[in-house]
């Protein structure tokens, strides 16, 4: 099932990426509409990361194309904004907890201008959020995965976007890290701004989004989480494999009987 | 990086000695103009090889590097006769004769060594590209994804950066040689990195590395009557080993701890 949305904030074409010329994502037709929480679920190499950066043209792109706010991307890039893989990074570079947030602003100010006192302030403000302002002059090779992942964050809300692309920003965080993230996601929401998360795990997506993509190279399904999160589609994502299965099988479970309350 | 900066040394031969053909003079200025088209080749080819046909980026760095420095010497052996340059002096450099290469205007004023206020100049454009660039070149240097996704272009800004090298390194070699330009652009930020966790700090430290190591090697090659160029780079060598020791945050002698047990 496939779900496509009138004026939608992000509308995909026809997309195909290829590695090495190795498709990893073949024809992808895809809108997502405004003010949502997506999350992006598929196994591993179904080329879920790859389809966010292939939005946000930062690979080759084999056919097909992007539009973002009815825009090509390259008119937007001010109103986006991005959270990479906490290692796609190397955290022992010479900079400050304060220094990274800074960064956020670094796409409004443009060639040659520095931050201003309004962009310290926002950034302190976002680091406030993440409840990290006490670390702000803390060097970022000293910091958690949780904390590094808050940092990243609070990077991207200084930088106040309106449609964020954020990858796996649950991986390997602690539960509070986690608790503290999707209740600032929520927040985003609610003031309109539009969230697509890479994520993995398939027991809390249910609970955190409201609208789910399915992927396994092919697009398998796009749409409102409740008619998504099935165990016929999940299977077709999912494939036969056996780890997996026992997977859907819990998810299955637990939404007969939640273990953890929506708060 | 630092490796690249390696290659970008070696790689500009050619460009200086092709200049050199074409204008058959050893003018500050085309030399630099070669030299710096031919550093940001040794960068694209590097990038090329390494995107485009796969190859690891350290295999790639030595093949490009090591076979443009051969055309040059090729170069320089063909043209021998023609060419005043020489094999020895472009790796070695010979800093004791900067004071003798006088800049004498036509009304017979000599306003001191010439390499000097070629050297004087690119610091100054090197000084302005850093303070305009520098958060670009700060957010492109630790998060290239990111810079790309607000619409900063990592490309333009490498590039620069590449060219910047470039210019500083042959504006260098042609008193210090290949070598010292190597120990001079890769140990002192080396030795910077390991003393401070501030990107500024970094830069000034380097900075301030790399004139104590050109002193102290100065006084050093007096002492032993030797090679300055050789003294200059022992020197980086024992502040890196140094720092290596002994730096507070990172030195394997002094580490401070870096995880303080919680008070309850």
């Amino acid at each position: 099932m496939i779900l496509q949305v009138d004026n939608p904030v992000v509308e995909v074409h026809d997309l195909t990426v290829s590695y090495d010329r190795k498709p990893v994502l073949w024809g992808i037709d895809l809108t997502l509409p405004a003010g949502a929480l997506v999350g992006v679920i598929g196994p591993n190499g179904a080329g879920k990361s790859t389809m966010i950066k292939a939005m946000m043209d930062l690979l080759p792109v084999g056919s097909g194309y992007v539009r973002i706010f009815d825009k090509p991307i390259d008119e937007v890039r001010n109103r986006i904004s991005y959270v990479p893989q906490r290692e796609s990074v190397d955290w022992d570079f010479p900079a400050s907890v304060f220094d990274v947030v800074l960064m956020g602003s670094y796409g409004k100010l443009g060639l040659f201008k520095r931050p201003r006192k309004a962009d310290k302030d926002a950034a302190m403000e976002a680091l406030n959020k993440v409840g990290m302002q006490a670390f702000a002059d803390r060097q970022i090779s000293q910091l958690s995965g949780g904390q590094q992942q808050r940092v990243f964050l609070a990077r991207a809300l200084a930088q106040d976007a309106d449609i964020y692309f954020m990858d796996e920003p649950f991986a390997g965080v602690d539960i509070a890290t986690e608790t503290a993230i999707i209740e600032l996601l929520r927040t985003m929401r609610e003031q309109g701004k539009t969230v697509i998360v890479v994520h993995h795990d398939l027991q809390s997506a249910n609970e955190y989004f409201d609208w789910v993509v399915l992927l396994n190279m092919r697009l398998v399904a796009s749409g409102p989480t409740e008619h998504i999160l099935t165990q016929e589609l999940l299977e077709q994502t999912y494939g036969g494999k056996l780890t997996v299965l026992t997977k859907v099988g819990e998810l299955l479970r637990k939404q007969e009987f939640p273990s953890r309350e929506a708060k | 990086m630092a490796m690249v900066g390696d290659a970008i040394s070696h790689a500009v031969l050619p460009g200086i000695v092709i200049a050199f053909l074409l204008t058959g003079s050893r003018d500050s200025v085309p030399m630099l103009i070669g030299a710096g088209l031919l550093g940001v080749l040794t960068t694209f080819l590097i990038e090329f090889f390494h995107r485009y046909a796969r190859v690891q980026a350290d295999a790639s760095i030595g093949v490009t590097f090591t076979w443009l420095f051969a055309i040059g010497i090729i170069l320089i052996s063909v043209f021998a006769g023609q060419v005043d340059l020489d094999q020895d002096c472009v790796l070695y450099g010979e800093i004791a004769y900067v004071p003798l290469d006088l800049w004498i205007t036509e009304g017979g004023l000599s306003l001191g060594p010439g390499t000097v206020w070629t050297l004087a100049f690119v610091t100054i454009l090197i000084l302005l590209f850093i303070t305009f660039g520098y958060k670009e070149l700060f957010l492109t240097a630790f998060d290239p994804g990111f810079a790309a996704a607000i619409g900063i272009s990592t490309t333009a800004w490498y590039y620069s950066l590449m060219t910047a090298v470039s210019l500083t390194t042959v504006a260098s070699f042609e008193s210090v040689g290949a070598i010292l330009v190597v120990a001079l652009l890769v140990a002192p930020p080396a030795t910077a990195y390991l003393l401070t966790d501030k990107f500024k700090n970094m830069l000034l430290l380097s900075v301030l590395a790399g004139i104590i190591a050109s002193v102290a090697g100065y006084y050093l090659a007096v002492w032993i009557d030797g090679s300055i160029a050789g003294a200059i780079a022992t020197v980086t060598g024992i502040e890196f080993t140094l720092a290596f020791l002994f730096s507070p945050s990172r030195g394997i002698l002094l580490k401070r701890k870096q995880l303080q047990p919680v008070q309850h």
